[in-house]
């Protein structure tokens, strides 16, 4: 890996957004007030919010997807949604490492980090203003000090993920943005197998019979109406899309 | 057998397959397998039968063709890995684990895309291992064998990622197609991890004929101006597809 970026260049990178997260997260532990996060966080909302965040959502939004294939757009917003919860989640798996973490972890953690950020960044810049804001996070149900819950989330995050593109590539109308969606999707399938072997390792989880059906050997396809319910749970602003009817 | 052959001989059962599809259905389309298929995949299992069936090979060749490519392929990994678990000795402890579970995979793809190609299925090839001589010792060396599996399913991989968009009009076979392709991945990452490699594909690798993995742009998007990270970080983040012609002028070797 040529850069292993510190943390004022992830900072550097981040949409504002998530720079408003990132500036919450450090003043809450300057102040040491991680106990006392919700009152500190309502009382200072205003103060934390960065300038840069313009456009960003606000937990307690609806983020509207419309029926989802109607048009590639909508397909594209539905792709860049889990992209922002991926990445969120795993800027925050490298800004509080979970204990013990080696070297063999870092390193891949913070590349799947760097993977899902240009994934992210690539249909911001694709989506242009027809993008939606970007999302709030709520991580409230991850230990990040556990490399349990941490890796294990980060199992689940990325095997709904490789279900969502499944489902969703019979969506898409542009053959270029089909290809595309392929090309990503392999990658958040790497994801999966380096974390399952670092979860269970020397197994089959790697492609375990839970994400692989055993007699057909087919990976799992998921369709938007059955992804949002994975995913809404870590995501403050509510997310409300249909399946285009086929 | 020559692939080129197979293939062209693809083209000329293409002409009936509408009939013989039809003749075959009830008894090969019905068959556990495809239906466990089916009920994996995101539709309802009469919708993609009909499909299949009907629809799909009723509009276009192109499916059925794609199919028996993938078909072609599949029958390769499925050889080379059966062969190295009946070699007596060879793969033991993680490696016996891992390559099980792959073979029961690429076994179950053979199986999967036979019965859905029904009679118009192409006849498993003969296949030389070694690669025209190139691995003699593919069965003997673990590092060899590692090299090879790990080009297998890179390049499966980009080959169902290739042809993905020649499925566009067959939605529910797309969607099968796109089951088994991530499987690939999965199976990619893990293997190049047992090599020593990263799970992911950093810049083109050495040795191969194209040099397509050291994009930096998609979608029409330079992502290293738009992100600040490397080029070698922009790609890893994308697989990148090849053509038919492409994966077998690559795979060619193998078929003796």
């Amino acid at each position: 890996m040529e850069k292993l970026p510190n943390t004022t260049d992830v900072s550097q990178l981040l949409t504002g957004k998530e720079s408003a997260a990132l500036g919450r997260r450090i003043f809450l532990r300057y102040i040491g007030a991680t106990a006392a996060a919700g009152v500190v966080l309502s009382a200072c909302q205003n103060q934390i919010v960065d300038p840069a965040a313009r456009g960003a959502a606000r937990a307690g939004d609806v983020i509207n997807l419309g029926d989802i294939g109607y048009d590639d757009a909508g397909v594209l917003n539905y792709a860049y949604a889990l992209e922002q919860l991926e990445a969120a989640f795993y800027v925050q798996v490298m800004m509080t490492p979970f204990a013990g973490m080696n070297g063999y972890e870092r390193q891949a953690l913070s590349e799947i980090r760097d993977h899902e950020i240009i994934h992210r960044e690539l249909f911001k810049a694709a989506l242009g203003s027809a993008a939606i804001p970007g999302l709030t996070p709520n991580f409230s149900a991850i230990n990040f000090n556990s490399r349990a819950s941490v890796l294990g989330t980060a199992r689940v995050f990325e095997s709904v993920g490789v279900s969502a593109y499944n489902g969703a590539g019979r969506l898409l109308k542009s053959a270029d943005y089909l290809t595309l969606a392929g090309k990503i999707v392999s990658v958040e399938a790497r994801h999966v197998s380096i974390i399952s072997e670092l979860l269970n390792p020397m197994t089959t989880s790697f492609a375990g019979d839970d994400i692989v059906d055993p007699m057909t050997a087919l990976g799992q396809a998921r369709k938007p109406s059955e992804v949002l319910p994975l995913v809404q749970p870590f995501i403050q602003e509510k997310i409300n899309g249909k399946d285009q009817p086929q | 057998m020559n692939l080129q052959n197979i293939l062209h001989e693809i083209e000329q059962v293409d002409t009936d397959v509408v009939d013989r599809l039809d003749h075959m259905s009830r008894r090969h389309m019905f068959s556990s397998l495809v239906k466990k298929a089916v009920v994996a995949g995101s539709a309802a299992a009469p919708v993609v039968l009909a499909s299949l069936l009907n629809k799909t090979y009723g509009q276009s060749s192109v499916v059925a063709e794609v199919l028996n490519f993938a078909l072609t392929l599949e029958y390769l990994e499925a050889e080379y890995y059966n062969v190295s678990l009946a070699t007596p000795g060879f793969l033991n402890g993680e490696a016996r684990v891992t390559f099980a579970q792959i073979a029961k995979h690429e076994n179950a793809h053979v199986a999967l895309l036979k019965g859905a190609l029904g009679s118009a299925a192409v006849a498993k090839p003969k296949f030389d291992l070694t690669y025209g001589g190139a691995y003699p010792d593919t069965f003997s060396n673990y590092r060899t064998f590692l090299t090879q599996a790990s080009g297998f399913e890179d390049v499966g991989v980009r080959a169902y990622k290739g042809q993905a968009p020649r499925l566009m009009s067959a939605p529910d076979v797309l969607t099968i197609a796109l089951q088994i392709h991530s499987v690939e991945a999965l199976h990619a990452a893990k293997v190049r991890y047992l090599a020593g490699l990263q799970g992911w594909i950093n810049l083109s690798p050495p040795g191969l004929p194209y040099a397509e993995e050291d994009k930096v742009s998609q979608g029409g998007v330079n992502l290293v101006a738009a992100t600040g990270y490397s080029a070698a970080l922009v790609s890893q983040a994308f697989d990148e597809p090849l053509t038919k012609d492409q994966i077998l002028a690559i795979v060619k070797p193998y078929f003796a």
